[in-house]
């Protein structure tokens, strides 16, 4: 495709829903238009096919009216109006176009351009610079004030941004920026300090990386000139042509313009027609893609006997035979059931389905895993159970009808910053925020923005908490009882409402184990039970404790108890992790599952894909990671298949984790890097990024989109046809010529998806599933009129506290999270400048405990659990609570989960990755776990060269 | 796995339905090794079961009777 260029309106659709209905005609130019009452002229002539010159306005931000050049002349009105910010009206004849309008323009442009430098064929925007655009429109052809006079041409550039420029001197304070930071992000690090001539744009009167920019890039995107510029485009020109695609972070799912030169990414743009997104982006997504390209990519298949001898580079067909022989000889010797594999949810729903299918078809075994086990699996589970299916209810839209959000357990501005945006553009407007975590997150308090209450619970305590404020809505009266009488078990409602009315899960009973004061909790439960539409959002904070699943239940109850759910502004929303956790469990990864969320002992399920597949299938659960790993600890495991997931850094309990690795005879790891796992592997095969292969990814509202590829597959081949060609190697043929005919085959065998394709997803942009004969066009939300089980199901949620208690050796409690510039493990973020903003880990820690143990601000100090011990900075914050420690896992140094415990939750063993007792003490060195650590990386990521001379790979750190 | 990690998972599980009525609690600690412990994990706990099954959950040792 050409450069793609979206029309741009000039003022936002966003109309007010009392005005939704209303329709006006009038004419533009002559011709009849027919909009929205409250639309602007200028997006109506847009619609028309009408351009007005224009330059403070963009549909992005709300009009302004300041740069006067989108003037027309009204039949019956006096003067010439901005048409930005004037509404249309019944009747309204509107001319764009007069001597007078032009002159008036004309004189506008002079003044811009007395001012402005005349660089235009060495800008970076030449030939995409809405000012040099107006010139030629409004046919300027002299400056009649000179340049000479006053003017800001020497102004001072700014660089200090790793991503982008800005350079006061290309300026021309149409606030485009200064208002995208407002309302499109929510952040308000921009403003316009001065008046008339002194007027400029500051990030508060600090460079732009001392400031409280988050490197969205929206005022990028909103600039009409050269002032905001990417530094990619400088140095490398425009793109050529843009290939639309999903985002590879979180699990919002943006959807991007990549711009491309040939097969070079120059810029990625936020796509406006993205139904995630609606053209927003965040610094990841945005600007962290190089490493894509990045020196430390292994594009050669690698072999080894050991994991201490060098890696020996390998044609794919020896990499893929010696793999396959290796998964032979370990069946052969120690049977079937001794080899597994695991998907990640980094990979596309293609890929996934492709890893369990030759783990299940070609191995002839269930033990196929995803790293969704260490995040999100209670959501599957806790929802399936209560509402029957293992998805968030809502779309992200559905957030702009919440009357009050639950945050619990998230951190959106972190960890899924555009969703954050459009939560931010809601509280702005006047709906209700409860904060249920133990750290202060932004969203506690930031511009513009304050939560109503916030429930600094203890880590630990969730369901002591969602029982109380469960206790709270039953005790006062607040239940929907029509609701659960029509929609829900009545039985189980009336065991738990039985359970929560007990004067023991009371918010004061329940006090002096949360945390939390009881007039807040009650203030807050009643809020959530009676504000109007209240919607639930969470993460990671719920899901990875030893009750990840009661917890989930316990949301899902809320809900039901209120009647906030099955319609939109309500529902149970889990904010995912990575971009495909949604997809990589709908996939049938799960051991115990195929696509669809069909168990494997069901047996219509397992007949129809053995029907499909032609093999016969296992009907029992295969093994879950860390079950895989206790297996190869006790000598019955022996081999496994990884594709794009580190679990030697991402898994709990580093050691134990490697100890499982190291048992093994065969580990195969399909990756973009040497990653930690690799330490440990025997064959490397070299994985393809996102941009390099065609696919979908599923977000965390269910929509899948499309992942196009823009490039070719650095090592040769995309990681769906290294797949296929391990299974033919195995003996089980797999032969398919494009990602789409795997996705017809999911949808052949999935009842959720049967209406999916790539050319219904082409022509509907994304669909959401459910997409069958019911839903051809998708279910944005979920259990409108019905649960898909039926009944909605309460569930008793006893409390039942962690294992993992703090003692005299252990006082302190550590819990982890995200950071805005990096992501999970680090791999794709660290090689990037986002590390500009987070170099490294730190530990958060509360004045009152640093003081008491005399740490001073940077100090390094040793973290040590029952497990493990490492080493970080400290950051003495009041942030986290007295006795609670905190800290990000984005660095393989710092190896956060050295020390974090093998304690996991009860349904789905997830890991308890919140909840760890620990000590903090001021260090003089590393520990020797880092110390281990450097010497066995320097070890294991040699590769040998020539005559099997080992060098050093480039893997930085 | 370690016996005493077995033990512990097992009667997570338990602790979970231990406050449902009683025949649901142990139908559902049933239900749920059935259905995500894979058959070595089973035998093991199987076999620990006939070695007196030492600290494991009363819900448990009823639930393991519908075991496979």
């Amino acid at each position: 495709m050409a450069l793609l260029q979206e029309i741009d309106f000039g003022t936002p659709k966003h109309i007010s829903s009392t005005l939704e209905t209303t329709l006006v005609t009038l004419e533009i130019d002559g011709k009849a238009v027919t909009v929205p009452a409250g639309t602007s002229i200028l997006r109506a002539a847009v619609e028309a096919g009408v351009q007005v010159p224009k330059l403070c306005a963009t549909d992005s931000v709300e009009a302004f009216g300041s740069c006067r050049l989108c003037l027309v002349e009204i039949d019956g009105r006096r003067g010439t109006p901005a048409s930005c910010t004037t509404p249309c009206a019944p009747g309204m004849k509107v001319k764009t176009q007069s001597p007078k309008l032009a002159k008036l323009r004309r004189g506008v442009m002079e003044l811009y351009i007395s001012d402005h430098p005349l660089d235009c064929l060495t800008c970076a925007a030449n030939g995409n610079c809405e000012l040099q655009d107006m010139a030629g429109v409004v046919g300027l052809r002299e400056v009649r004030y000179g340049y000479e006079g006053e003017n800001h041409l020497q102004a001072k550039k700014d660089e200090s941004n790793p991503y982008f420029t800005f350079d006061a001197s290309k300026c021309i304070v149409c606030s485009r920026c200064v208002r995208a930071c407002e309302e499109v992000q929510g952040t308000f690090a921009l403003t316009i300090e001065g008046r008339g001539f002194e007027s400029k744009v500051s990030a508060g009167n600090k460079p732009f990386m001392e400031s409280e920019c988050v490197s969205c890039g929206a005022c990028v995107q909103a600039c009409p000139t050269a002032t905001l510029m990417e530094k990619t485009v400088i140095e490398k020109g425009q793109g050529e042509h843009s290939v639309v695609t999903t985002c590879a972070y979180c699990g919002v799912g943006c959807s991007f313009k990549a711009e491309m030169q040939g097969s070079e990414v120059v810029r990625m743009l936020p796509y406006k027609d993205g139904k995630a997104n609606h053209g927003h982006s965040c610094v990841k997504g945005r600007f962290a893609w190089g490493y894509a390209t990045h020196k430390d990519r292994i594009t050669k298949p690698m072999i080894r006997e050991k994991i201490t001898d060098p890696w020996r580079e390998v044609s794919w067909e020896e990499a893929i035979a010696y793999t396959a022989s290796e998964f032979k000889r370990i069946q052969a010797k120690y049977g079937r059931d001794s080899v597994g594999g695991i998907t990640s949810s980094r990979c596309t729903n293609e890929e996934s389905y492709l890893v369990q299918k030759l783990i299940r078809a070609a191995f002839g075994n269930n033990n196929t895993d995803t790293c969704a086990r260490v995040c999100h699996s209670p959501t599957g589970y806790g929802l399936k159970t209560t509402l029957g299916t293992s998805a968030g209810t809502q779309d992200f839209d559905s957030v702009d009808e919440a009357d009050v959000m639950i945050v619990i357990g998230a951190n959106p501005t972190d960890a899924h910053p555009v969703f954050a945006s459009q939560m931010k553009r809601r509280l702005r407007e006047g709906a209700k925020l409860i904060v249920v975590d133990p750290r202060q997150i932004d969203l506690v308090k930031s511009a513009h923005v304050k939560a109503d209450y916030h429930l600094p619970l203890l880590p630990g305590t969730n369901v002591a908490v969602i029982n109380a404020i469960a206790h709270v809505i039953v005790t006062e009266g607040l239940v929907d009882e029509a609701f659960v009488a029509e929609r829900c078990e009545k039985a189980a409602f009336e065991l738990w409402r039985n359970f929560v009315a007990e004067a023991r899960n009371s918010p004061e009973a329940m006090e002096p184990i949360t945390g939390v004061p009881a007039a807040d909790l009650r203030g807050a439960a009643r809020l959530y039970a009676t504000g109007g539409n209240a919607a639930i959002y969470y993460g990671l904070g719920v899901t990875e404790h030893s009750q990840g699943s009661t917890m989930v239940m316990g949301m899902a109850n809320l809900a039901m108890a209120t009647g906030n759910i099955g319609r939109r502004g309500v529902g149970v929303n889990p904010l995912r992790g990575q971009n495909n956790v949604q997809g990589a469990c709908d996939m049938g990864s799960f051991p115990h599952e195929f696509t669809g969320y069909r168990h494997v002992s069901e047996d219509g399920p397992r007949h129809l894909f053995e029907q499909a597949w032609g093999v016969t299938l296992n009907p029992e659960p295969g093994l879950r990671i860390p079950n895989m790993l206790d297996a190869a600890v006790d000598g019955t495991f022996k081999g496994i298949y990884v594709q794009g997931e580190d679990i030697a850094q991402s898994d709990p309990n580093t050691k134990h984790v490697t100890a499982g690795l190291k048992a093994m005879e065969c580990v195969v790891v399909q990756d973009l890097f040497l990653n930690e796992t690799a330490s440990y592997a025997h064959v490397f095969l070299p994985g393809a990024s996102f941009l390099e292969k065609d696919g979908t990814f599923t977000n965390a509202e269910r929509r899948i989109s499309r992942v196009r590829k823009a490039m070719p597959p650095l090592g040769g081949l995309a990681d769906w046809e290294a797949t296929c060609a391990l299974s033919n190697a195995l003996g089980y043929p797999m032969h398919y010529n494009h990602p789409s005919e795997i996705m017809d085959e999911i949808a052949r065998l999935t009842p959720t998806f049967t209406g999916v394709s790539y050319d219904r997803i082409d022509e509907l942009g994304s669909i959401q599933w459910p997409c069958n004969e019911k839903a051809p066009e998708g279910t944005p939300t979920m259990h409108i009129g019905g649960f898909v089980r039926g009944k909605g199901k309460f569930m008793i949620t006893e409390f039942v506290p962690t294992e993992e208690r703090t003692s005299s050796k252990y006082p302190l409690l550590l819990t982890t999270g995200r950071i805005l510039a990096q992501y999970n493990v680090g791999a794709q973020t660290a090689r990037t400048a986002n590390s500009s903003w987070h170099g490294e880990d730190v530990l958060e820690i509360h004045p009152f405990d640093a003081e008491n143990r005399g740490l001073r601000e940077g100090d390094l100090v040793a973290l040590a659990s029952r497990a493990g011990e490492t080493t970080l900075h400290a950051h003495i914050s009041e942030r986290i609570q007295p006795g609670v420690v905190y800290t990000t896992f984005h660095h393989p140094l710092t190896g956060a989960n050295v020390v974090t415990t093998e304690y996991s939750d009860w349904a789905t063993s997830c890991p308890e990755y919140k909840v760890t007792a620990v000590e903090v003490r001021l260090a003089k060195k590393m520990s020797d776990w880092q110390k281990q650590y450097l010497e066995l990386r320097q070890q294991t990521t040699q590769i040998g060269q020539g005559a099997g001379q080992p060098v050093e790979t480039g893997v930085s750190r | 796995m370690k016996a005493e990690l077995m033990v512990h998972n097992a009667n997570q599980i338990a602790k979970y339905f231990a406050s449902f009525p009683h025949e649901e609690a142990v139908a559902g600690v049933a239900d749920h090794i059935q259905k995500f412990w894979e058959p070595r994990m089973r035998k093991q706990l199987h076999e620990y079961l006939g070695q007196g099954g030492s600290g494991l959950h009363e819900l448990v040792f009823e639930a393991a009777k519908a075991l496979h």
